[in-house]
Order: structure tokens, then sequence, then C-alpha cells
């Protein structure tokens, strides 16, 4: 017997083709999705078609690769954050039971699969191949008034899987939780989560991700967001890992007094590409949303900023705030920032800006006319850039996590 | 001792030293006097180890070693200081951070262990006091926000904690009242000892008063056009560099 192994967006929907019929929920929902993603295909893989919200990053390398099957998830488990939380663990998407501790709370999108209405397969192409093929994720209800404390969503990828999970969050009213999600793997794997996010009325999520994918896998995530009156999404991102990667958020402030921050640090060095994408959407009056993107980029990375804020008509007193900062380490090393405001009520307050730069001659040479050597000198710097974006997460557990994390990226670099 | 001979360099095409010699016996106390544009600054820089300046002839030696073939932090380990004229900032770098990651470089350059922060602290908190500083400036960024004559005691403090073999104190009296001048005199005469020696940038007498130097050297266009006791600093302050500028000429 032979198999044809068909890759990009053929392949998916060949998967799709194959298993349509195993997958959970709503068979109506992925087949308008994988209509959708027929259509759309890969931004920038077998199309010609140019999509703006894709301007900057292409996807051939994700259409060009072959996605079949996983490997061990020994080595890369033994990489994972210490941290005393409990925690779900999902490798190559599938919740491993024996590995995950019992969270209140928690079904698995296997065993609950409900498409929310916040993500946009028929806008987005990812969100569409996520809808045609999710088959799990994490489920996380948090009663009114109820502090969740601090949950892990451990995603492993292996060998050369694709997989989709699809996450759900969703705080009522009052409610307190944080999660750290930490991405990691060994292979050429394709990690393609979609979360949708739907915090109540005064309620409170910390969202703190951690991106430390294998050096040659994909990560492409897109979070949908929608955040109640005195609701609070404080989330943050690290981009350490991965070939190809793209982080998208879309917050959506719909009640009065809630506020967003999609925070977020990439490092990146070698042929690593790494896109930020975020879009705030001001519905609502007297919200507050803020941004602090950090880049450090090495070797020939490139790193992608695009940032939009929109202001509806009737937001007025809108206080919004984004800043996006690069710190060059090579001179073959490439940022692309874009931002945009569109701004439709008359009584606002929106900043945003862009910088550019390399580590300063003046304050290098001071380090080392101190003693410090070039190279303990470099990593003190960077770690002061990033220091604005870092200690926005306010978590300190998490937060020396994150730094840990980050002191080690330095390691590898100088290594 | 720190032995200068005919020593040249520029900044680009630029020639700015055009051939110093100077030697600085150990435990004796320079002052270097000269306008504005003479290459006091350049002198230290080049001692020090910044890129920009090319050195196009002449040596450094210091304590018997080439000091122009080394690196910055090597130079720092073999004991050069530099108190900048301009401390330079560091934003998101904590100055307690900031002294302990450089003593501590300094001290494994010489094979001793390294001091943990409340080793650190202890120490830098008897400096601190000795320099009349208060102790936030230990928690605050280095040099951030700092006044001018914050950034100079900054300096003292870091050169009282490094504890060199030369210090090159580039107008360290520029900016301070005389408070804060007689500090950072005493700072300097507080590491006086045989195996101590200084280099002393400076514009003004006063500092001379409380800093009492072996020798005045006055350096114009990129040369030392001469040489005296400290009573040449005060000649200097009477009748400014003019005499002394057309005397070489």
């Amino acid at each position: 017997m032979s198999v044809v192994t068909q890759t990009g967006a053929a392949g998916f929907l060949a998967r799709y083709e194959a298993l349509k019929d195993r997958l959970p929920g709503d068979a109506a929902v992925r087949a308008a999705a994988a209509e959708s993603f027929r259509v759309a295909g890969l931004p920038g893989g077998t199309s010609a078609r140019r999509i703006e919200a894709w301007k900057y990053t292409s996807l051939r390398p994700v259409a060009e690769a072959v996605f079949q099957g996983s490997a061990s998830a020994a080595g890369a488990m033994a990489a994972l954050p210490k941290m005393n939380a409990p925690r779900l663990v999902f490798v190559d998407g599938k919740l491993q039971a024996h590995l995950s501790d019992m969270v209140p709370g928690f079904k698995s999108f296997a065993d609950q699969a409900v498409f929310g209405g916040l993500a946009r397969p028929d806008r987005d192409p990812l969100v569409a191949l996520n809808t045609m093929l999710a088959d799990d994720g994490a489920c996380l209800r948090v009663p009114a008034g109820v502090d969740a404390g601090v949950i892990q969503i451990v995603s492993i990828g292996t060998g050369t899987a694709a997989f989709h999970p699809r996450h759900v969050l969703k705080l009522e009213a009052g409610s307190t939780l944080v999660v750290l999600e930490t991405a990691i793997g060994e292979g050429n794997y394709l990690h393609n989560p979609v979360t949708e996010i739907s915090i109540g009325s005064g309620a409170h999520l910390t969202h703190v991700r951690l991106q430390d994918e294998a050096a040659a896998a994909f990560h492409l995530s897109t979070i949908y967001a929608e955040i109640a009156d005195g609701g609070t999404y404080d989330g943050f991102s690290l981009v350490l890992g991965g070939r190809v990667t793209r982080t998208e958020i879309h917050v959506r402030l719909m009640g009065p007094k809630a506020a967003a921050h999609m925070n977020g640090a990439q490092l990146l060095s070698g042929a690593q590409h790494a896109d930020f994408t975020s879009v705030v959407r001001h519905d609502a009056p007297h919200c507050n949303s803020r941004q602090t993107v950090k880049n450090v980029l090495g070797g020939k990375s490139r790193g992608v900023f695009q940032g939009r804020i929109e202001v509806a008509r009737q937001a007025q007193k809108t206080d919004g705030y984004q800043m996006n900062q690069a710190l060059l380490l090579s001179p073959d090393a490439e940022i692309d920032s874009k931002p945009e405001l569109e701004i439709f009520a008359d009584d606002v307050k929106c900043s945003h800006g862009a910088t550019v730069g390399e580590l300063d001659a003046e304050q290098l040479f001071y380090l080392r006319s101190r003693g410090v050597p070039d190279s303990e000198a470099r990593a003190l710097l960077v770690r002061a850039f990033l220091v604005e974006a870092l200690d926005l997460v306010t978590n300190e557990t998490i937060r020396s996590i994150l730094e840990q994390r980050v002191d080690a990226w330095w390691e590898r670099q100088a290594a | 001792m720190l032995e200068i001979r005919g020593l040249t360099a520029s900044i680009g095409e630029k020639p700015i030293l055009k051939g110093i010699d100077l030697v600085v016996p150990d435990g004796e106390v320079h002052a270097i006097m000269g306008p504005n544009g003479s290459g006091k600054s350049t002198l230290g820089y080049v001692l020090s180890g910044r890129d920009d300046y090319t050195v196009t002839g002449g040596s450094v030696t210091f304590n018997g070693i080439d000091l122009l073939d080394m690196e910055p932090e090597a130079r720092a380990a073999a004991g050069v200081f530099l108190a900048f004229q301009a401390p330079i900032e560091l934003p998101g770098v904590n100055n307690a951070n900031f002294l302990r990651t450089a003593l501590n470089a300094i001290r494994r350059a010489h094979g001793e262990s390294e001091l943990d922060a409340i080793q650190f602290l202890k120490l830098a908190r008897a400096e601190t006091k000795r320099l009349a500083m208060p102790d936030d400036m230990l928690k605050r960024n280095v040099n951030v926000g700092f006044s001018g004559g914050e950034k100079k005691r900054n300096e003292v403090l870091q050169m009282a904690l490094l504890r060199p073999k030369l210090a090159i104190l580039d107008e360290t009296d520029s900016g301070l009242d005389i408070d804060a001048l007689k500090i950072v005199a005493d700072g300097v005469n507080a590491l006086r000892s045989p195996t101590f020696s200084a280099l002393v940038v400076t514009h003004h007498q006063r500092l001379l008063d409380h800093l009492v130097p072996n020798r005045v050297h006055v350096l114009a266009h990129g040369r030392i056009i001469r040489s005296g006791g400290p009573e040449l600093a005060k000649e200097l302050e009477k009748s400014g560099y003019a005499d002394v500028l057309a005397a070489a000429a």
C-alpha cells in the first residue's frame, strides 16, 4: 500500500475529510470552517492572495512541511518549569490524564466540544483550520465570586505532529483566575491553538503564556477575549521558541471600566520569525487598554509587531496606550512594526510609539570599564531592556519563571 | 606605576593626543589641568580602553604590563578606574546589582570568592554612609534621575568599592558644592597608599586644596606643555592658561 503524503492546505483538508465523522461537537460548524479554510488557504502558503493581516508573515514553511505523527514526550517533559500549581498536560494536543491534576471546573474539549462565538473561522484562516480539526483542549469555568488560584496549561509537541487545541476560559462575575500556559516540545510539529476567553463583570484573568517551543516547530496561536464591565484581562506572552510563530490576540472591551493588558516580549535568534499581532476594540466608555511589547532580535531573526486600537463612537473616555520596542543585537536582524489607531469617539486618550535601537555603546563601555566582561555586560543590558515588560507580570512566582527562561535563553546564545 | 611614552591618539581622522609623556609613580596624585578641548578627557578614555579612540603611537605600561593591549574589563581587573565626567545612566539596572556585578567580576578576576547579596549590602552601606549618600541610591537605577552631584558621588562610591590601583578622575569636582567636593576629596584621600595613584583632571584649584597633588601638569593641544608642583595650580587659578600657552608656543 502506498500512502500519498499531502502537504499544505490540501493536507489539512484531507485530514479533515478522513476524521470528520469522529470529531466532537457541531459538525455544521466544522464544515463551515472547512469551507472557509478551503477558500483562504494558509496565508503566504500556496495562494498568491495577499492578506493585510499577514503582510509580514508567510506560512509557506508551514505549507511545505510534512506533518505525520508523534514521538516521545519524555525529553521535553523534563524541561517544564517547576511550579507548585495544578496542571493540565497536553501532548500533541491530547489531554494526558495521568500527567494532569484535578482542576475544579475543568472539562476537556473532547468531552464538551462547544465552539464559542468569539473566534471567527470566516475571518481568520488559522481559526478556520483549528475549528475544522480541533479535537481536544481545556475548558475552564470559574463560578461567580470564586478565586480559582493558579492553573497551568502545558502543551508538549513532539515529532512531526500537527495539533489544533481549542481552549475555553470562562470567568463568571467577580471571579479570579491566574493561568500559566507553557508550550514546549521536541521536533518539527505544528501547534495551532485557539483560545476563547470571556471575562464577566468585575472578574480578573491573569493570562501568562510562555512560548518556548522546539527550534524547528511552528506555533500559531489565536486568542479571542471579551471583557464585561469592570473586568480585567491581564495578558503577557514571552516568546522564545519556534521557527515561524505568531501570537494573535483580539480583545473586546464590552462594558464600562473594563481593562485589557496585552504585554509581551519576544527574544529571537538564528532565522526565527515571530509575529505579535493584537487588536483591541473599545466598545464601551471608560475602558483602558495597555500594551508594552519588547523584541530582542539576534542573528537573522525577524520580529513583527502589529497593534491595532479601535475605539467605537460610544467609547468615550477611552484610555489606550501601546508601546513597541526592539533591540537589534545583529545587523542582519529585522523588526517590522505596524501600529494602527482607528478612533470614532471624540473624547479619548490614545497614544502609541515604537522604537528600534542597538545596545548602547556608551552603556556597554561603562560596564566594561567597571570590570564586567563583555558578554555579561550585554546580558545585563538586554535584561534591563526587558525589565519594563517583565515587571508587568505581577505574579512574582511566574515572573521569576519567565526571568529564568530569559537567562537560559541568553546562555544558549552565548554558548 | 603608570608610564606613558609618546602617546598619540585620534578620533576618526582627527588627532587629539599628540605625544603625551607622563609618569605617575606609585602612591602619587597628579593633577591634569588645561583649557577645554586640550585632550584631558581623551587621555582618560584611552587609558581605560574606550574603542572610539585609535591609538596611533606610543606606549602605556601599568605596573609593567602593556595596558593598550587589554580589553576595558581586563584593565579594570588590573586596577584602572575611570570616574566619568558624565556618568552613564543605565535604566532598568538596579544600582546595587550593578555595583555587586562589577565588584564580583573584579573579585573573580583576582581569584577571590564572590560576595552574596547580604555581604555586599553590608559593605556598600558602610561606604554610602561614609560618602553621605542616602541609602536609597542603592535601590535606584544606575544614575537615572540622579542629580549631578549624586552621579559624581556614585562614581566615588564605585571607586571606593572596587579599590583601584590607578584612579582617573575626569572633572569629578565639576558641579559639586563645597561639601560634596570635600566628600569626593576625602573619598580619594582614603584610598591613598603606597600602592595607589591617581590622575585628577580638574579646572579648579578648589579640589586640589583638599586633594593635594604631588605634581600638576598642563595639557594643551594634545601635549603636556608644563609640569610643576602644587603651586602651579595656584598660579593657573590666578592668571589663567594664556601665559603658560604663550610661553610654550
